[in-house]
């Protein structure tokens, strides 16, 4: 976590390297939940873009002043004053979609990957830094989540972002609860294999938290 | 009004299983299902903790939050509340049930940030439920947790002898594991209307 790193390398590790969903597995409740849809998956993805962002921006900007031992409480109540913001601006202009996953917006409060970027790195580094990060992660977030949407809302409703493409709904389980861990669990073995094949790594993710 | 509560408790419980229907919890639910004895010392703290947050913040909400108009500042104040409580809890188990806190200790600290805990009083707001029925739906969902983490424990101590593609290894077959056993779930789904 050096000063040092590219800007151009932060981002692509919070896309890639330290993609949220798939490589660190923090914060998968979201990723199975709200994935039913493209559309979905998208808001989802650019509400925690927000937060993480100005999240990590504010905690930047406070480092010197938060007394290190309230820290994380700190960081939680910045947290959830812009999961506030994010919640009220989403209740008043997307009311159809704030209505099936309010309830995951107001817990974006609740996510690991935010307090543990700003612990680890927005607390120690300068603003730039801290604000690519938060956006690294954020996107990488949501490539997580409309990736996950794209095959379950085409398998599920042979549709994407609403469009019908195929004329039935070919694997209607992908829709229902199961076909979100279903699909998580296939997503993840796929990127494994990957990872694997391509890339030469070990293949194999973390325990998760 | 009682049958209604029972209502919220089985429907809490098993149909809208905190895990299975509601996909919370899921880094608890996969991080501490290695072992057996972990996954029972985590529920037990869950179920209590939640409980008492759903007490506390339904009197915080109804007495304070709605005479006031401060609803919109719910986020804030429930994580707040979890936040203060998790600590208090930990000072005085610390100094009144020393033995108590060192096997429970290490769960109470990862409850603060976590959305199981903070989802019950949003819930309980949300659907403006009285006190007993929040007391409800908190046990109904404290048990539906601990039995999708025995569930699942039991599971994979199993799994740990069995033959897994290599790259489906650790998180991937525990997905499809849960989603399997999310298909079960289903089967509850219809048994009661809300």
């Amino acid at each position: 976590m050096s000063n040092n790193v590219s800007l151009g390398t932060l981002f692509k590790n919070g896309v890639f390297g330290e993609n949220p969903v798939f490589r660190l597995a923090l914060s998968l409740c979201p990723a199975v939940a709200v994935t039913s849809g493209v559309k979905n998956g998208f808001l989802m993805g650019v509400a925690v873009l927000f937060v993480m962002t100005m999240t990590n921006v504010t905690v930047s900007l406070l480092r010197n002043f938060i007394n290190p031992k309230v820290r994380i409480p700190s960081y939680v109540f910045i947290t959830a004053t812009w999961v506030t913001v994010i919640d009220l601006v989403m209740s008043a202009y997307q009311r159809a979609v704030y209505k099936e996953m309010g309830l995951y917006i107001m817990l974006i409060v609740a996510f690991a990957i935010i307090l543990s970027r700003a612990e680890m790195f927005a607390s120690k580094n300068k603003l730039l830094p801290s604000f690519v990060d938060g956006v690294g992660m954020g996107v990488g977030f949501l490539l997580a989540l409309m990736l996950l949407g794209v095959f379950r809302e085409f398998l599920g409703k042979g549709s994407l972002w609403g469009a019908q493409i195929l004329p039935g709904k070919p694997l209607l389980i992908a829709i229902m609860p199961t076909g979100g861990f279903f699909a998580m669990g296939l997503v993840m073995g796929w990127l494994n294999w990957i990872d694997r094949k391509f890339f030469g790594g070990t293949g194999a993710s973390s325990g998760g938290h | 009004m009682w049958q209604h509560v029972l209502t919220i408790f089985i429907a809490s419980a098993l149909i809208n299983n905190f895990v299975f229907t509601r996909y919370l919890g899921l880094c608890i639910f996969f991080g501490v299902t290695k072992r057996m004895e972990t996954a029972i010392g985590m529920s037990f703290t869950f179920t209590a903790v939640m409980l008492v947050e759903a007490v506390l913040n339904w009197v915080i909400f109804n007495y304070v939050m709605i005479p006031y108009n401060l609803e919109f500042l719910k986020i804030v104040i429930f994580i707040g509340t979890v936040a203060a409580f998790v600590q208090a809890a930990d000072t005085i188990m610390k100094k009144v049930a020393p033995a108590l806190y060192y096997k429970l200790g290490i769960y109470l600290a990862l409850i603060v940030t976590n959305c199981v805990i903070l989802a019950v009083p949003l819930i309980n707001a949300d659907e403006k439920y009285s006190l007993f029925e929040s007391i409800a739906m908190a046990v109904g969902s404290g048990l539906g947790f601990s039995l999708a983490l025995i569930i699942m424990a039991s599971i994979r101590e199993k799994l740990e002898l069995a033959e897994v593609p290599k790259s489906f290894k650790g998180l991937p077959i525990s997905f499809v594991l849960t989603g399997l056993i999310a298909l079960a779930f289903l089967g509850f789904s219809g048994m009661i209307t809300l």
